[in-house]
């Protein structure tokens, strides 16, 4: 019997996890994927949002504004790759700078500290490279980037090592809720977990989850709307474009595009917004792209050439038609909690979130802090920015740091075995690239794919034919020649 | 630490050749250090068991092992030390050049050289600098990382083959994926014209009944987890799909073959110009780039049909490797005369010639940008016409190439080099 079961394991739920995990509940978590991160979390924006969009009222806007504060007091702790850039959001016509007042003025009800209006020559002295067109812009000194998967791994490992316990490849296919008030959630692969607490933060399929419990007073039908953002990365030969995230103010050319520096140093720009039918449909388009690179050349004054984009990915974002986080639990079924319609700006929320939801937690079920909670996770060593001195300590002490299997991201083997060994380790090869970066760089995988085939099996003890790219359906090799 | 005359940066074919080039015009082969990030010698060589290299190296048609073991057999011989399984990390210019290398025996090397010959080879261009759309399954795969699971590993990784882009090395495993009981339903190719070479068009595709679509692109991948389908349509002249024309063809495998780019992370890092049109340093006649003592020959300078003329210019590039070692302290030479690439020719290597330093007999090597029939190849010398080549066809997917003779440029103040493609 568990206190808390948590269904996905995506950036909310493991920074629920890790919250959860400072207290003595019996946690678990819940993944459908055979990894974390596999959801939204795995293809947004990667920013640190300073909280100035969101609606004032909103728990949106609350949790950004806490979420990017406690970002900055983590990242430290739990070794999560964070860098404050600063945003500027651009404005292109004189009859848009009242909106960028708007924008100022809000984010100040919100409670964003550094923001300042620029005229479009201050802007364009902070940063040269946008547009002659601009006319205005805000700065927003507190915006930042995150690697995506970096936060969610950091916070699934230190949960982990703080004694949650990690189910994946495990579907939620039934919630109920006996008689006692315990749930029941069954797994596709015949698994049935007993708990006092569940918490949806399944994305978009959190509408499933919730409607898995018949309807009734307090607890109607959800609907989460897939809107599918498409977006492409330029090779790290065009990471220095900008120096902020650069933001195009809403308005006659839609919903804006991004173009911002990721904390790699790669360059990133989109995404769109479109809505899709299916909870999975996460195709990049021709014209989605095109549109993409349109609007980018807006912001900027030279685009780089599209042959230095390596890759081109969509995301979704969990939509609820009231576009504000639903974090509650059940008036229908006590110790029930939804934490639904996290999209944008959810990756920034999400350590307060999770601070938020255990609150809610201790007051259905009050617990003690556990005295040993490690709050501090050591991250993979890498050699990358190191100095040549310590390049040679860590390769002595460990020679599989100087084999190197991704030639383009300058990844050993010391790295990968370290990404399949740590608790939440990778068992897929996309696992392995979004833990140590191999396979992430200019040639995407072509040189190192066969080699990090080969160490998960060796390392997992399983034959080549039986690794997967992520789904369970992704297998790589058929098997032997003839 | 470790201090040689040459090191070399890649044990390829490429790598080989220059370092027997340099032992030829009287390098000391201890003098050598060949760097090689696989656990053996011979690069891409290893996975290429079909035939047709060294006819005219050795006259004779050798697999890509073979090949390379003749040279790997020259080495021991002569002698020539190298160390395997070791990455360059970094390479600096300076009084001397350091090279900062890896490995898992030694750890971090720190190696100081007078010359270097930078031999990396190319990589194949990835989906994304394709801009497919579709989903991101397992299945996709670049031509060459399915060869090696088939060549190398022995493993198969697909069953129904779509085919993108008609280089030679997607002919290559079309032929490859068909013994190993495949199915190769098409190969498309984007270009009004195949990227490889005839022969292998006619033994890879035409022997097997392969559809070779001209004209035509993957503008569709289809299936969540593995590859289950992929659109193909016609494009009009832009490279635009032409709507109406898309067809549906399932497969559970995508292999691309549409293009190699010179690997050269590690001569930007030191400071080396490329060429925007080949994505290899910009040489002179001696294949020396802009740092003085850096040279570069094989895929890493441009991308090579036939290893066979790898092999022969990094020949070259050892040689003179060998003479800037033994001229340190010689003054530095005029400067070069630009070979510009004119009407129909994309590039040139070298893009430079200083007269001092040519041999008696200068090649330059060149491709043009479409197919031509019936045209001359012409080279002038300024607005002189020197000479005039009569040229049957010429395709983008064949390396061309002209010669130029010391006596050519002797006695004239030649300001340009050109060469053209005339009607």
């Amino acid at each position: 019997m568990f206190d808390v079961l948590i269904i996905g394991g995506g950036v909310s739920g493991c920074c629920i996890a890790r919250e959860l995990s400072k207290r003595t509940w019996k946690v678990g978590l819940l993944e459908a994927e055979p990894d974390i991160c596999e959801g939204t979390s795995k293809a947004n924006s990667g920013i640190a949002h300073a909280g100035f969009d969101a609606k004032p009222g909103t728990l949106m806007a609350k949790l950004n504004v806490r979420g990017n504060a406690l970002l900055e007091e983590l990242a430290p702790k739990l070794d999560i790759p964070l860098k404050r850039n600063g945003a500027l959001v651009l404005c292109f016509e004189e009859e848009g700078l009242p909106k960028l007042q708007e924008l100022y003025d809000r984010g100040v009800i919100n409670g964003v500290k550094n923001l300042k209006l620029l005229s479009g020559k201050e802007a364009r002295e902070l940063e040269p490279s946008i547009s002659p067109e601009v006319k205005g812009a805000l700065y927003a000194g507190d915006s930042g980037i995150v690697c995506p998967f970096g936060l969610t791994i950091a916070m699934a490992e230190n949960a982990a090592e703080n004694g949650v316990e990690f189910f994946r490849g495990y579907r939620v296919t039934g919630v109920e809720q006996g008689d006692n008030g315990i749930y029941r959630v069954s797994c596709d692969n015949g698994l049935v977990l007993e708990t006092k607490v569940v918490i949806n933060a399944a994305g978009v399929y959190s509408d499933r989850i919730h409607n898995m419990l018949p309807e009734k007073e307090g607890h109607m039908t959800m609907e989460i709307h897939p809107r599918k953002g498409e977006y492409c990365l330029y090779d790290k030969q065009a990471g220095n474009l900008v120096q902020h995230t650069i933001f195009q103010l809403p308005g006659a050319y839609g919903k804006g595009t991004l173009v911002t520096p990721t904390v790699h140093g790669n360059l990133l720009i989109g995404p769109t917004a479109e809505d899709v039918p299916e909870k999975n449909a996460v195709a990049t388009t021709r014209a989605g792209v095109d549109k993409l690179l349109l609007n980018a050349s807006r912001s900027v004054d030279k685009l780089p050439p599209t042959k230095q984009v390596i890759t081109s990915f969509a995301g979704l974002r969990a939509h609820h038609a009231d576009h504000d986080f639903i974090i509650e639990e059940s008036a229908g079924y006590p110790g029930f909690i939804d934490v639904a319609g996290i999209e944008s700006p959810g990756l920034t929320s999400a350590p307060a979130i999770g601070e938020y939801v255990a609150e809610l937690v201790q007051e259905i079920l009050p617990a003690a802090l556990k005295e040993n909670f490690k709050e501090v996770r050591k991250g993979i060593v890498t050699l990358e920015g190191k100095t040549l001195e310590e390049k040679k300590t860590i390769v002595s002490e460990n020679p599989a740091y100087a084999n190197i299997i991704c030639r383009c991201e300058s990844i050993s083997e010391g790295e990968i075995l370290a990404a399949i060994h740590r608790p939440v380790g990778a068992t897929t090869l996309d696992g392995v690239k979004r833990r140590v970066r191999a396979g992430m760089g200019r040639c995407q995988g072509g040189f190192c794919s066969p080699k990090v085939v080969e160490i998960l099996a060796r390392e997992l003890g399983i034959p080549v034919e039986e690794v997967r790219k992520s789904g369970e359906a992704s297998v790589i090799i058929y098997g032997g020649v003839k | 630490m470790i201090r040689k005359s040459l090191v070399i940066i890649g044990g390829g074919p490429a790598g080989m050749a220059a370092a027997l080039g340099a032992v030829e015009n009287g390098l000391a082969p201890d003098e050598i250090l060949i760097l090689e990030r696989d656990k053996r010698l011979g690069g891409i060589l290893n996975q290429c068991i079909h035939n047709g290299f060294g006819l005219h190296t050795f006259k004779e048609e050798l697999t890509g092992p073979e090949y390379a073991a003749r040279y790997e057999a020259q080495i021991k011989a002569k002698k020539i030390s190298y160390k395997l399984g070791t990455m360059v990390m970094s390479i600096r210019d300076g009084e001397e050049k350091e090279i900062i290398a890896m490995n898992g025996q030694e750890g971090i090397l720190e190696i100081y050289a007078k010359a270097v010959i930078l031999a990396m080879g190319c990589r194949e261009r990835p989906r994304g600098a394709l801009n497919i759309p579709g989903y991101r399954p397992a299945g996709i795969f670049s031509a060459g990382t399915a060869q090696y699971y088939v060549n190398m590993e022995g493993k198969l990784p697909g069953k129904e083959v779509v085919i993108l882009g008609s280089g030679d090395i997607g002919l290559i495993m079309a032929h490859r994926m068909t013994l190993e009981g495949a199915k190769v339903k098409a190969v498309a190719e984007l270009m009004p014209y195949s990227g490889g070479l005839k022969r292998n068009i006619v033994q890879c595709l035409q022997d097997f009944d392969i559809p070779l679509l001209l004209s035509h692109t993957v503008v569709d991948i289809h299936g969540k987890e593995r590859v289950e389908g992929v659109t193909i349509a016609k494009v009009d002249e832009k490279s635009a799909p032409i709507p109406g024309t898309e067809k549906y063809y399932s497969c559970d495998t995508l292999l691309l073959s549409c293009g190699l780019i010179p690997e050269n992370e590690l001569s930007l890092g030191c400071g080396i110009t490329l060429s925007p049109v080949t994505g290899g340093p910009v040489v002179n006649e001696s294949l020396e780039t802009n740092i003085p003592g850096v040279f570069a020959c094989g895929n890493v300078l441009h991308v090579h049909d036939l290893v066979d003329f790898v092999s022969g210019e990094a020949k070259e590039a050892g040689e003179r490797s060998a003479e800037y070692v033994r001229n340190l302290s010689a003054p530095e030479a005029e400067e070069g005369i630009p070979v510009l690439a004119e009407n129909g020719v994309r590039y040139t290597v070298p893009a430079t010639i200083r007269t001092q330093h040519m041999k008696e007999s200068q090649t330059i090597r060149f491709r043009v940008g479409k197919e031509y029939r019936g045209v001359k190849v012409c080279v002038y010398l300024d607005n002189t016409l020197l000479r005039s080549i009569p040229k049957r066809t010429m395709a983008p997917g064949e390396m061309e190439k002209v010669v130029l003779l010391k006596k050519d440029l002797a006695d004239r103040n030649v300001k340009s080099i050109r060469i053209t493609v005339e009607e």
